[in-house]
């Protein structure tokens, strides 16, 4: 979230879309609520199901799943053809005047420098024009054929109302009184929150539909306000934290990257990171690039880095391709090119794409190690349970250990929810039986594997042996230990800015003092302030709201810098002024930045010194195209779901987005809408939580087995009656579940065609308090996001029968 | 910083107040200690107040465990109530479906206990102890890193291993992420992800 929770109390419009918080975010749903009943606010819901987000919405918008772009591109034309745009905050915080590069084009679907061999780009059009001094050259009159607003214009201008009706499905009335809505929130005072979560992101485009909205709300000026934002909903309770702490296959903690192999050594890694400012007098934040990345590797191995061996940066392993995400890490054992996998809290037989693939690749495998609070799937995916995990266990040679850990009431920590905020828990209970912290785990199989290396050597083992360690008592460091590891501390005396010496040893209050010379360590520096010389700031318990505005600025810690709302520079006009008394979130006293929000800026940065309010970009300002940042193109375009019941009608050569990675045995097994009818997706209920809950007794009992849900429609063309068992299937699997008929989902319309969506939630399995049941992974397509490799499990095609019950169910 | 108010000590306090407050002024002010001395006291109040934050969506919603035993030597605490933390900013005290039926969570008859291990072939789990597992997972990480790490690439040096994957919670706590994150990368392993990616 840009923004908080509490923050959409203050909203004027809110658009759901991509997610269902009444269901899936229920307690923060109530802040649509009480905007609904104490601000006037108007709630949008845009969804192929009319969920029970739709149901108190005030405009309920059909739209078929996987189109998303083609819709809010229409209302960004909507907006520009209307002349709704907040004009001054386009003109001076986003790049709509910036000129982009000469022979930058876009025809037929596909950007300059398209290879269809590498499903890739050469985007290097993809740029601004530089001018003499080094600067982007910028037209604020926007006319310059080439600015970013006129080639905006040009690449939205398909995406009329009727062709939005074509593709999306959404009745054409319906999308335009849509439009009229957010065009609202064009005026300074006024503002709209998105609400998003993984009805966006699982998508081949899941960024570019983030994207579309991006430019929505740049145009309406909604960035950066009270009431405003882009509200990513996220999902798992640390699924924030463990983004921003980098557990993924290419980052370091605070977004920070893994070397490539391109980056021959340490001074070409910085050189290609610390990005420098793209317009006079621009902050680009990323300039410390340095100082964040040398104090990571002093956190992490002490007193053996140093700036002679470029701070250890060969203890870093590097890329040879751009991800070894969890795609590819199957994929590769499918094909026997895995040893093994170690799962800490996590079900990837249900979670990932494509279950039979999953048990191929799992079947592979020489070991796998599975640390879990609860039993699950993936730790037995070779124990035979009838139809529902079919497998001859004597014909499974992989070793497995299932290790039991704690859960959250029998430990203490922080989690990083979605408004950014460090919550730190204290522990209630003992565990039951032996029940170890995950830490301890991690740290005796280090502590063991560190053994070994000591006694017998091997393979480069000095960043084992040099790991630094220092926890009074080895094999159990305490949460508060680690915690003050990321929030970081000096090594050597430091000097700030103002003068103030700090000594060694001591806990850093913030990022600022970070340094690039080792005197500092620190292992995730967006974290730097939570846990202080001052104690820990994640603890924190005071819920006083000066001027009611929502922000609450001593409960828990918010990263960055504690600051509430992101890119509140933007809450006020380039005078310093905010654009409403209304909406004030911060303001310029004349010698300073001062309210009710740490200002996300410099703090005695002048108005007049012409400085934007995206720090963090190299533009200063928030970007409507985005040069060569995005792998699929500067600019959203619509591409049709891998598996689609429609061809493309605007780019009709085009199928699925031209550079989604998919492996070549998924490709195969992609299926035609000519087979595969009806577009599925599948989605959680508001009585459970992935896959979690069905342990749970009560969540069994409200929610007992698996269900598909589709239209009186279908069900009336298929002979399908209301609780029979039917048949699902793709082409990659089969399962069967009770029909639920509804009047929540309504075939579509999409340009003369019926388009059928068939609803699958995805809660069950073969172990737990709920019956028997298969997950909606049992039929999902292996092709991840072109950005971020995030399956596509929104959007897909099925077929659909009546059928007989499993054996377990038989009367 | 973990200042334990009990709430629902400070309620029932208010509670027997009023009562005895009104009921004095009707004139039965004998009745007051004897009146006060036949409520039954409500058990919670007897019970430890922990905060916590819902384990389940991103919203974190603030919540109470009320646990008996005080987690002294021999008296082991177990939860047995949870409710919304009406302290909390956000949720003020509500809880969903979901949060509301934690205790079952907490309780679920699936939990895993012990340390179970499965050899190649065979169709059950067996107990193992907590020193065999981790002295077998260290034994098959390492063995598998000195036969498939990567030192160089050419002249250049790459030093990855990628045929072991790794997997991280996204319920688990920032610490322990933490420290999750510094043991993998320490071994130089690249096949690493988390839920974020699905």
């Amino acid at each position: 979230m840009t923004n908080l929770w509490m923050d959409i109390k203050h909203a004027d419009v809110i658009t759901v879309m991509g997610g269902n918080a009444a269901e899936a975010h229920p307690c923060g749903f109530k802040w649509v609520v009480e905007a609904k009943a104490h601000n006037n606010a108007k709630l949008i819901v845009v969804d192929p199901r009319f969920t029970r987000t739709a149901s108190v919405a005030d405009l309920y918008c059909p739209i078929r799943q996987g189109t998303d772009i083609a819709f809010l591109s229409g209302v960004a034309k909507y907006l520009i053809d209307n002349d709704k745009l907040q004009h001054r905050y386009v003109a001076a915080y986003s790049n709509a005047g910036f000129v982009v590069k000469e022979g930058f084009d876009f025809n037929e679907g596909l950007f300059t420098g398209y290879s269809e061999e590498k499903r890739d780009y050469d985007k290097s059009t993809w740029d601004y024009e530089l001018g003499p001094d080094g600067f982007a050259v910028v037209d604020e009159t926007m006319q310059h054929p080439r600015c970013v607003m006129q080639l905006l214009k040009k690449h939205i201008a398909v995406y009329t109302p009727e062709m939005v009706e074509r593709i999306c499905g959404s009745p054409k009335e319906t999308f335009l009184k849509v439009c009229q809505m957010i065009a609202t929130t064009s005026s300074p005072d006024r503002t709209m929150a998105s609400l998003y979560a993984l009805g966006w992101t699982q998508h081949s485009k899941g960024s570019q539909n983030i994207r579309a909205m991006c430019i929505v709300q740049t145009l309406l000026g909604n960035i950066g306000q009270l009431g405003g934002g882009m509200q990513a909903l996220r999902g798992h309770s640390n699924i924030q934290g463990l983004t921003d702490l980098g557990l993924m296959s290419n980052l370091i903690p605070g977004y920070l990257n893994i070397p490539i192999e391109k980056d021959a050594n340490y001074a070409d890694y910085i050189s290609k990171r610390q990005f420098k400012p793209l317009r006079p007098g621009q902050m680009s934040y990323w300039q410390n690039y340095n100082k964040f990345f040398v104090s990571f590797q002093k956190m992490m191995w002490g007193e053996h880095a140093t700036k002679e061996n470029d701070w250890a940066f060969d203890y870093l392993p590097k890329l040879d391709v751009p991800t070894y995400d969890v795609l590819r890490g199957f994929e590769l054992a499918k094909q026997g090119k895995m040893t093994g996998y170690v799962i800490q809290g996590f079900n990837p037989l249900m979670t990932f794409p494509n279950r039979a693939k999953m048990t191929e690749a799992f079947s592979k495998m020489k070991f796998i190690v599975v640390m879990d609070p609860l039993q699950t799937e993936t730790a037995r995916f070779w124990e035979n349970h009838g139809e529902y995990n079919d497998v001859d266990s004597s014909q499974i040679q992989t070793e497995v250990f299932e290790l039991p850990t704690t859960l959250f009431a029998e430990e203490e920590g922080s989690l990083s929810n979605s408004s950014r905020w460090l919550q730190w828990h204290w522990q209630a209970q003992e565990a039951p039986g032996e029940c170890k912290p995950d830490i301890e785990i991690m740290s005796e199989l280090h502590l063991r594997i560190k053994a070994l290396y000591k006694r017998d050597g091997g393979a480069f083992a000095d960043p084992i042996l040099n790991l630094s360690w220092n926890y009074a008592t080895e094999d159990s460091p305490t949460p508060v230990e680690l915690a003050r590891e990321l929030n970081g501390y000096t090594v050597a005396p430091i000097t700030d800015a103002s003068g103030a010496t700090t000594p060694a040893g001591k806990q850093l209050d913030g990022f600022a003092q970070l340094k690039d010379d080792g005197s500092t360590a620190c292992g995730c520096w967006i974290y730097s302030g939570c846990y202080t010389e001052k104690g820990n700031t994640m603890a924190r318990r005071d819920n006083t709201d000066p001027g009611n505005k929502g922000i609450a600025p001593n409960w828990a810690f918010a990263w960055p810098a504690n600051r509430r709302v992101l890119y509140n520079r933007a809450s006020c006009d380039p005078e310093g002024k905010p654009w409403s008394e209304r909406k004030k979130l911060i303001e310029w006293n004349g010698k300073q930045w001062v309210g009710f929000d740490v200002p996300d800026y410099g703090v005695t940065v002048a108005p007049d010194k012409n400085m934007g309010p995206f720090i963090l970009n190299q533009e200063g300002v928030a970007r409507l195209w985005t040069r060569g940042l995005m792998r699929d193109g500067p600019f959203p375009t619509h591409y049709e779901p891998f598996e689609s019941p429609m061809a493309n009608i605007p780019f009709p050569k085009m199928k699925g987005n031209p550079v989604s990675r998919i492996f070549k045995g998924d490709l195969a097994d992609l299926g035609t809408s000519a087979e595969f009818p009806y577009a599925a997706t599948s989605y959680r209920l508001t009585e459970h939580f992935h896959q979690w809950t069905k342990h749970s007794r009560i969540n069994a009992i409200l929610q007992p087995e698996m269900f598909v849900e589709i239209s009186e429609q279908l069900a009336k063309e298929k002979g399908i009656v209301k609780g029979d068992w039917v048949r699902v299937w793709s082409k990659r699997g089969s399962l069967k579940a009770k029909a639920v008929v509804t009047k929540r989902i309504k075939p579509l319309n999409c340009d003369g065609k019926i388009v059928h969506v068939v609803g699958l939630p995805q809660h069950w399995g073969f172990i737990g308090k709920t019956r028997n049941g298969w997950h909606p992974n049992t039929l999902t397509p292996v092709v991840g996001d072109a950005n971020t490799e995030t399956p596509e499990y929104k959007a897909w095609l099925v077929n659909i029968e009546a059928t007989t019950p499993p054996n377990d169910r038989v009367a | 910083m973990n200042v334990q108010v009990s709430r629902r000590g400070l309620l029932k306090g208010i509670g027997v107040g009023l009562a005895g407050g009104s009921l004095g002024a009707l004139g039965f002010g004998a009745l007051e200690p004897a009146m006060a001395a036949s409520v039954r006291p409500f058990k919670l109040a007897q019970m430890k107040e922990t905060r916590n934050t819902c384990p389940y969506c991103s919203v974190a919603c603030g919540i109470i465990l009320y646990s008996l035993g005080d987690r002294s030597k021999n008296a082991k605490s177990s939860v047995m109530h949870v409710e919304g933390d009406p302290d909390h900013p956000v949720n003020r005290g509500t809880l969903c479906p979901k949060g509301s039926s934690l205790l079952d969570f907490i309780k679920s008859e699936t939990r895993t206990k012990y340390p179970m291990h499965r050899t190649a072939g065979s169709s059950e789990f067996k107990r193992v102890s907590w020193d065999f597992a981790l002295d077998r997972i260290a034994t098959l990480l390492k063995e598998d890193r000195d036969k498939n790490f990567i030192a160089k690439n050419g002249d250049l040096t790459v030093n990855r291993w990628t045929t072991v994957g790794f997997l991280g919670a996204s319920a688990t706590s920032n610490e322990t992420a933490w420290v999750t994150y510094k043991v993998i990368r320490s071994m130089g392993a690249l096949t690493f992800d988390n839920q974020a990616r699905v």
